[in-house]
């Protein structure tokens, strides 16, 4: 199984879960090391965006987990698909207190999530699926 | 389910590798449905080996033959299985690495 389904990654810095927990959670502190621009709703639910300036890009993000200040969970699109594909992942922040400083390991999941259309018996439906729409289109605009 | 979805990176990817499957692909994309005939007015080689290259991107489920006028075979694009070896190019571009080594230095900074 080469396709990455899980990313893990753990590091260790020096400085306490709270510091750590305001750098993760609010928009100052995303926006200093993560994105250019930030903003956050930080509840479950809640919305989030972030964005990156040089890449031209923004990720739009949905609060999953907030447990201050050792859970912080997020989902956001995966790149390179359509904004509007409902295809997520999930982000977990984990913070837990090593020595003066906090060990901090985020795991990222859901890479490998299927779309549902892509089983043989779907396929034909689904390549007609632009043609239709553009149809709809056709017909919305003639009705005007 | 993760073989499912890694036999069909796989198809992508080797479809990908290929210089003209790619030009294919491409005018496809950019120009929307089109015969074997079409393709072959826009690139530098012979209708014969498209339609080859045609069989084979159509049984790797890339693109879709269906009939036309006068029983002229139109291909379409199939996004669905690129969208599946995007979500490959995403995990690999995800890059946590350099982000954990910003917030480092976010950190270290602010003390």
């Amino acid at each position: 199984m080469a396709f990455p389904d899980r990313i893990e990654r753990t590091v260790e810095v020096a400085h306490p879960p709270e510091k750590v927990w305001a750098a993760l959670t609010t928009a100052e502190g995303l926006s200093a090391w993560f994105g250019n621009e930030a903003t956050i709703d930080l509840r479950p639910g809640g919305g989030a965006l972030m964005r990156w300036n040089e890449e031209g890009f923004t990720a739009q993000m949905r609060v999953e987990r907030v447990e201050e200040p050792t859970v912080f969970g997020f989902t956001w699109g995966i790149y390179g698909l359509p904004a509007d594909d409902p295809r997520r992942t999930y982000v977990e922040f984990t913070l837990e207190p090593a020595g003066a400083g906090t060990r901090l390991t985020v795991v990222e999941t859901g890479f490998a999530q299927l779309p549902e259309d892509i089983h043989r018996k779907a396929y034909d439906g689904n390549s007609e699926g632009w043609a239709k729409e553009l149809g709809e289109l056709a017909a919305y605009l003639d009705a005007g | 389910m993760l073989d499912d979805i890694e036999a069909i990176a796989e198809q992508v990817f080797a479809a990908l590798a290929d210089p003209t499957r790619r030009a294919i692909l491409a005018a496809l994309a950019s120009g929307g449905p089109a015969t074997a005939t079409d393709l072959a007015v826009d690139l530098p080689i012979t209708r014969q080996a498209i339609a080859k290259h045609l069989a084979l991107l159509t049984e790797a489920g890339l693109v879709t033959a269906e009939p036309g006028e006068r029983r002229r075979v139109r291909y379409q694009l199939r996004s669905a299985p690129m969208r599946v070896a995007q979500q490959f190019l995403a995990a690999l571009a995800r890059d946590w690495d350099s982000a954990l080594g910003a917030l480092t230095d976010h950190l270290d900074r602010g003390a």
